[in-house]
């Protein structure tokens, strides 16, 4: 009975716990990491002035923004407005709970998966959530109950249901790969094939990579919130916390996307060349450390594209998503079938 | 059928892309533009008036206020009319110092210029790797001027003081490394396939409407117009200086920016020749302390500011101030193009083409 309490009430909550924790000022430290990368790329220092180097900002940013005034506008729908970036903060939160971060370990006798739920349908679950974001952004604009908010909103709805299908096509490709849907098992497949999928499944990684940084609304394709032209998008009449929330869903988002790249391409926790014997020295890594680095190497992706590119315009990204991204997935999944077949 | 009606977006005058307090209201089908009413005059200070009522000397302050970006270039302009008036000699050192420091600052403006419209586009390491070289543009003008952004850099007759020690040195210097640069950014936009799908083909204003809506600077050589007033009609020496004149045919916001580029490499070719060949001597120039202009003696007088043609007309008044000063100002002029530019494109390209014009507000409400 003990055990049973232990394993299925205490290790999940202790979990829980631990990774809110870290998530909570994970993100703060992920908008760090972007303003002083951003900083370097563009030839300045970035945040210099709250701690060491700024490495107490989010800190600093955090208690502003908890500290400010809380502004509802007074033609704005309230309950959907106050609804909305709790909608997206908890999509992209739920979400979490769902991605290995490494094989696990055991303690005091009771072994710790390095997941905290291992759902038979891990990835389809965690399409299904995070697609709930959408609803959050497009009620966040509809309710403000302004221009650019609605045209925010409504480019951002277009362009996440639409790019949603490449995404999911590429993630197909992987799956008729590792044969399960389950993201432990995904990468057990990859363990078991001893490579990872992106050395046989380029293209779908490639129209993963573009699709989920447009499923994110990070720049090149941050239309919804494009603030030359929308002044922020959908979230221009947020303040304070509201605001920081959807923040919060962006960069948790972010996050999530880089991990089912990293667990669907890039081997998960696995090391490099996980069945070559000559690198098992390798392995005095632990499992999560891995899966954080490869983890880190796409936020890292993430800021640098910021960083070079100009933004598209909202049909040019329409047009490359169904025009380009969605035949070639299809194509994808076509040559993939074929060529198991002919293996098998 | 569900009812469909055009919706009425307010863009500014509090607007990040709209350079200033201009307001535009769009008339949009979804996201496409069907018009575009331009609301100007947030900005008006009544430069032109108050123009009349200090003497010529005075006068050079407002004319900083103008075209804030391209500050030395507006003192020419107004000096020069104020010369011509009074018929006034200019030094030769005075008139290359003035030909280094106006193209110093057309660099500048270009620089900005890119900055401001890449980052409209979305691309934010432009603003910061190009004020990193305007930067030491303005510390130049401080040096000689005393000001980084309101130079009041001339006066009638020449320069208010001599160029400091080791300037000229600093500045060659910058020139020798400053197409490298030009060169670092190109290739960071040029064949960039996300830049030229925002530009390309967008803002496409042919040659004869160009003309016909009295546009000009960058906006008429990317529309295939070979207009230099540099060249056209030279003031100010630089007939006697080597450089050409960039001219691109494809009439839209690429071409406009290939202008303007080019017209940077230039610029350094221009401000290297021209202190190649500033003799020593008087700078401070031999207008009278005094200015007093014969009443009705009227003078027009056209530059080419980094924006395009800035004329000044002036009519002395008799007294030490002027009876008239009016400011052919180019950004009020190429803003007209807005309109015509911008109707069936989407709300982000109207984004690019206030970008593209590069409109300057000061300038065009005075």
């Amino acid at each position: 009975m003990t055990d049973f309490l232990i394993i299925n009430v205490v290790i999940p909550l202790v979990q829980i716990g631990v990774l809110l924790g870290i998530l909570g000022l994970a993100t703060g430290y992920i908008v760090l990491a972007e303003r002083k990368v951003l900083a370097f790329i563009q030839s300045r220092l970035g945040p210099m002035r709250v701690g060491p180097h700024g490495l107490l900002q989010p800190i600093a940013d955090s208690l502003k923004l908890i500290l400010k005034e809380d502004l509802i506008p007074g033609s704005a729908d309230k309950l959907l407005y106050i609804a909305s970036p709790i909608v997206v903060v908890a999509a992209a939160f739920t979400t979490l709970a769902l991605i290995p971060f490494g094989e696990g370990i055991t303690l005091f006798g009771y072994h710790i998966p390095g997941v905290i739920a291992d759902v038979n349908v891990g990835i389809l679950l965690i399409l299904g959530i995070s697609g709930l974001t959408t609803y959050g952004i497009i009620l966040g604009g509809w309710s403000s109950n302004s221009k650019y908010p609605l045209l925010g909103a409504m480019r951002a709805a277009a362009q996440m249901v639409s790019y949603e299908i490449a995404l999911t096509f590429a993630v197909l490709a992987g799956l008729m790969m590792a044969g399960t849907l389950s993201m432990v098992g995904i990468v057990e497949a990859q363990l078991d094939m001893g490579v990872w999928f992106i050395f046989v499944q380029p293209v779908a990684w490639g129209i993963f990579t573009i699709a989920m940084v447009a499923e994110t609304n990070r720049a090149p394709f941050d239309m919804a919130e494009a603030e030359s032209e929308l002044v922020g998008g959908f979230f221009t009449e947020y303040s304070g916390m509201r605001w920081a929330l959807f923040f919060l869903g962006e960069y948790t988002a972010m996050l999530v996307m880089a991990a089912i790249n990293v667990t669907l391409f890039w081997g998960g926790w696995l090391r490099p060349f996980p069945n070559v014997e000559a690198l098992a020295f390798l392995d005095a890594v632990p499992s999560g450390i891995w899966f954080l680095l490869k983890v880190t190497t796409f936020l890292y992706l993430y800021i640098w594209i910021r960083g070079t590119f100009p933004r598209y315009r909202y049909d040019q990204l329409m047009a490359l998503n169904w025009k380009s991204l969605i035949p070639l997935s299809i194509l994808n999944l076509l040559v993939t079938g074929v060529v198991m077949l002919l293996l098998a | 059928m569900l009812e469909t009606k055009e919706f009425e977006l307010n863009m500014g005058p509090q607007h990040p892309s709209t350079h200033g307090v201009l307001r535009l209201v769009l008339h949009l089908d979804g996201e496409t533009v069907l018009d575009v009413d331009t609301v100007m005059g947030y900005l008006h200070r009544g430069t032109e008036k108050l123009c009349e009522t200090r003497n010529y000397y005075q006068n050079v302050p407002f004319t900083d206020r103008t075209d804030y970006l391209a500050a030395p270039y507006n003192n020419l302009g107004y000096v020069e009319t104020v010369e011509k008036l009074g018929g006034y000699q200019v030094s030769e050192r005075a008139l290359y110092a003035r030909m280094a420091i106006v193209e110093l600052s057309r660099i500048a403006s270009h620089l900005f210029w890119l900055a401001t419209h890449a980052l409209d586009i979305g691309a934010q390491t432009m603003l910061f790797w190009c004020t990193r070289e305007r930067e030491v543009i303005l510390d130049f003008f401080e040096a000689a001027l005393g000001d980084r952004l309101t130079t009041s850099a001339f006066k009638p007759g020449g320069l208010r003081r001599d160029l400091p020690e080791g300037w000229v040195e600093a500045v060659l210097e910058f020139c020798g490394t400053f197409p490298a640069r030009v060169e670092e950014y190109e290739t960071l936009l040029n064949a960039n396939r996300i830049w030229m799908e925002r530009t390309v083909g967008i803002g496409v204003i042919s040659g004869e409407d160009a003309i016909a809506l009295g546009l000009s600077g960058p906006m008429l050589r990317g529309s295939g117009v070979d207009h230099d007033l540099r060249k056209a009609l030279p003031y100010g020496g630089y007939d006697t200086v080597d450089f050409d004149v960039p001219v691109y045919p494809d009439c839209d916001s690429y071409s406009r920016y290939l202008v303007r580029m080019e017209e940077m490499r230039q610029s350094t070719r221009i401000v290297q020749q021209a202190l190649a060949k500033m003799p020593e001597g008087k700078i401070t120039g031999k207008a009278p302390k005094m200015i007093k202009i014969a009443e009705g003696v009227e003078a027009y007088h056209v530059v080419e500011s980094p924006r395009g043609e800035l004329g000044y007309y002036m009519i002395g008044g008799g007294k030490d101030i002027p009876y008239k000063c009016k400011i052919r100002a180019p950004s009020f002029c190429n803003l007209q193009a807005v309109g015509p530019m911008s109707k069936g494109l989407l709300i982000a390209d109207v984004v690019t083409v206030i970008g593209t014009i590069d409109i300057v507000l000061g300038d065009v409400d005075r």
